[in-house]
């Protein structure tokens, strides 16, 4: 048993939290996060550069990872600076395209950015809700928030084909796409394609999707790992620092305890994140996404709603930086299935 | 053992339906629905509707141009407002100031500021809170000097809630500085327009503008700006929040935000299937639905205990307590049954009619962060707990 990153990935993440620290502090992350194209093209070049995307994809792809836990490694930095970089898109695309067995260098190098067009309107999560169509490579629907929509070159898109799901690519510039902020800052599309030129990239493809799928959400599972670290360092300096009645407010007990059970819940949450990132790839994986997102979306509620109410009204505020951590913590509760959707999942494998 | 209405209170009930069916404009409804920022125009409008019914003092007697309501009149008119999708009428002036001046002010103040209160003359707003003093509001170190038939004011307030809109503030400010901290505050009110007074803008979790610092440089106001005894001003605080308590649980609006939960999870599909056939997403509704029963009971019985006592007592922090948690897992829903679609940043999609959230509804994620507010001002739910400790445990 061993439960230490090996030296390539402590080296991935040492160098990724010194970037990310001296670059993205929050108050360049909300100017950035909040404001058309809702990122920060030149910082994303940066990223690049420091391999977080090439340690997205296995070696036999040509990138440097592949895993579980370099996607984990990744996405907790992302997490703990609450990163709006269209990171997710070119996770889920990439996973496909390794499905695919397709050419990625484009992907890896951060040149061409990718989205990945699953969820829509009425069918947010249930992938077979879809209804986006495919008719000789044309393809008509909508795909609904689209995550890094707003920023890209080139979408991959579910749609039926005949019975089967099948993954097309689709350029941009064939699909009417309307980018838009978001609550907790970074920014999506609605993607409306009407007979659209696609070029097939997987016939069916349910299970490369929802290989995706358990990748996408290993890696939300570790952002929010790391936003949730971080608001809660933020939360326990806070109750030591705040003065009311005297004396700093860390040393009423109610508060102690509370602050002790986010740390019980953050732990739980490393946990599943561990063990959902140990099953990607295999056989039970989906199994395991499941309870982790369905564990993380307990746990951010529990994290975020506490740190705002134990800082009291300044939590409140744009202007501190914990707002946002919790705004980003609750919101990934509605990424790629929410806590009673997994829930429902879990107890129907059982 | 009775829990109906009388028919008289029934019949208030009715009257009360009708007036809001037959008199609140549309545009006001409307923006109520939609969950934004109410602008200043419709809440002076809302108020001076009221106010030509006379029902605007919801909390004044007579003598002073209330409808001289009790507690259940109270309640049967929150629920009926509630329910009509009426703003919350804004209580700076008309549910804290104006209780303050009818128990504490002199005649001559009573005379000049009452009626401008009911009238719109005046915006008030309301300045304890300080950067150094939310729970612990005793500890306030904004200060007041006198100086002839002035004082001088000095200082800091925040979390001013509307101050943007205002044209008053009431504060307490420190008055003497080497007493025990709760004999040493004054009750001043002051004009925003005098010089040295400076209101900037706080931006809230969710992007709104509700609150602000204000700020105090040599800011002189008539030493009779001063409500009650010089250094007397902690017994004002505390009989206003006895005062802000009738209403505490904001029943009627956990009513109709349950009624708004349901209806949209109808309207929401989920693979061809309503939300509200999913039975987790049911059962979490049903939970919520079985809280506010008990609460409408519980604040009914409280009521009635108010209603025969004279004033609520120590346990309506209870309700204060539940109430917000009750309306703030509503909000959760709210946002939950939207999924993905609660994401956009309020206003971002509107008029690309792509919009993903049905109408009323784009502001649900807004709502709810803006709320957790709830359990936090007004005394928190922690110092509400430490208040029942007290008074109820005897710990
Ligand atoms: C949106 C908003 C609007 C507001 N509007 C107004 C307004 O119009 N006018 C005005 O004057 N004020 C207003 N307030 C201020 C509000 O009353 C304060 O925020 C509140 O009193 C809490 O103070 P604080 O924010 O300084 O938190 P703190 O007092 O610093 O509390 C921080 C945390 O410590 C806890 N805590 C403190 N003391 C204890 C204790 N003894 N035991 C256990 N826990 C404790 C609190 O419950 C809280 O969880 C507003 C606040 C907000 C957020």
């Amino acid at each position: 048993m061993n439960f230490d990153l090996t030296d390539d990935r402590q080296m991935l993440q040492d160098s990724l939290r010194r970037y990310l620290a001296d670059k993205y502090p929050v108050e360049h992350r909300n100017k950035v996060a909040y404001a058309e194209p809702f990122h920060d093209d030149a910082k994303w070049g940066e990223l690049t550069e420091l391999g977080a995307l090439f340690a997205l994809a296995p070696e036999d792809a040509g990138g440097m990872g592949g895993e579980g836990f370099d996607i984990s490694v990744v996405f907790e930095e992302l997490g703990r600076v609450i990163c709006p970089e269209p990171v997710l898109g070119a996770l889920m695309a990439s996973r496909l395209m390794t499905a695919a067995g397709a050419d990625q260098e484009a992907l890896l190098s951060g040149a061409t950015k990718y989205a990945v067009g699953l969820g829509e309107l009425d069918a947010p999560y249930d992938l077979d809700g879809i209804a986006t169509v495919a008719r000789d490579g044309k393809l008509s629907g909508r795909k609904s928030l689209v995550y890094g929509g707003q920023a890209a070159d080139v979408f991959l898109i579910a749609a039926k084909d005949g019975d089967a799901l099948a993954v097309y690519e689709v350029q941009a510039s064939d699909v009417s796409v309307t980018g838009y902020g978001l609550m907790d800052g970074a920014g999506a599309a609605e993607v409306v394609l009407e007979d659209a030129p696609g070029k097939l990239l997987l016939a069916d493809a349910g299970a490369a999707i929802e290989d995706a799928v358990n990748a996408g959400i290993v890696a939300l599972c570790s952002e929010a790992v790391g936003a949730m670290d971080v608001l809660h360092k933020m939360t326990v300096e806070y109750l030591g620092q705040r003065k009311q009645f005297g004396r700093p407010i860390g040393t009423f007990q109610v508060l102690q305890h509370r602050a002790v059970d986010m740390l019980t819940e953050i732990e739980q949450s490393r946990s599943i994140v561990i063990k959902a990132a140990a099953e990607l790839g295999g056989p039970d994986a989906s199994r395991y996404c499941s309870m982790a997102k369905n564990l993380i979306g307990r746990a951010g509620r529990l994290v975020a709603e506490e740190a705002i109410q134990m800082h009291g009204g300044i939590a409140m505020t744009w202007e501190y930086p914990g707002s946002h951590y919790a705004k980003r913590i609750i919101m990934i509760d509605a990424q790629l299935g929410d806590t009673d959707y997994h829930l429902s999942r879990v107890a129907a494998a059982a | 053992m009775d829990l109906n209405f009388t028919p008289e209170e029934e019949a208030f009930r009715q009257e009360v339906r009708d007036f809001f069916a037959e008199n609140l404009p549309d545009d006001i409804r409307d923006a109520v629905k939609n969950g934004g920022e109410l602008t200043k125009e419709i809440m002076e409008r809302y108020h001076a509707i009221l106010n030509k019914k006379g029902w605007l003092g919801t909390t004044w007697p007579k003598e002073f141009g209330g409808p001289g309501w009790g507690p259940v009149e109270r309640h049967i008119f929150d629920e009926e407002s509630c329910a009509a999708y009426a703003p919350r009428i804004v209580p700076f002036g008309l549910s804290m100031l104006g209780p303050v001046l009818q128990k504490f002010g002199s005649k001559e103040q009573q005379d000049y500021y009452l009626p401008r209160i009911l009238n719109g003359d005046d915006w008030w707003c309301q300045g304890y809170s300080e950067p150094g003093a939310g729970s612990d509001l005793a500890s306030l170190k904004t200060r007041a000097v006198r100086d002839g038939d002035e004082w001088v004011i000095n200082g800091q307030k925040t979390w001013t809630t509307l101050g943007q809109h205002a044209d008053w503030i009431f504060c307490l400010v420190r008055t003497d500085p080497d007493v025990k901290q709760q004999e040493g505050i004054s009750f001043i009110l002051v004009d925003m327009k005098t010089p040295g007074v400076e209101v900037r803008p706080i931006k809230l979790i969710e992007g709104g503008h509700e609150v602000n610092e204000v700020f105090f440089t040599d800011v002189r106001v008539p030493y009779k700006n001063l409500v009650g005894e010089e250094n007397k001003g902690w017994t004002i605080a505390k009989y206003l929040l006895t005062h802000e308590r009738t209403g505490i649980a904001g029943v009627g609006f956990s009513m109709l935000e349950l009624e708004e939960v349901k209806a949209l999870a109808k309207k929401i599909t989920r693979n061809g299937k309503p939300l509200s056939e999913d039975p987790l997403f049911a059962a979490r509704v049903a939970q919520a639905e079985i809280d506010l029963e008990a609460m409408k009971l519980t604040n009914l019985r409280m009521l009635f205990t108010a209603q025969k006592q004279g004033a609520p007592g120590p346990e309506t922090s209870i309700l204060k307590i539940k109430g917000t948690v009750i309306n703030q897992e509503l909000k959760d829903l709210r946002r939950r049954a939207l999924g993905p679609s609660a994401a956009p940043f309020p206003g971002s999609l509107s008029g690309s009619n792509l919009d993903v959230a049905p109408e009323g509804h784009a502001n649900n994620a807004a709502r709810y962060f803006n709320n957790r507010k709830t359990s936090i001002f007004g005394g928190s739910n922690e110092i509400q707990r430490n208040i029942l400790t007290k008074t109820m445990l005897g710990l």
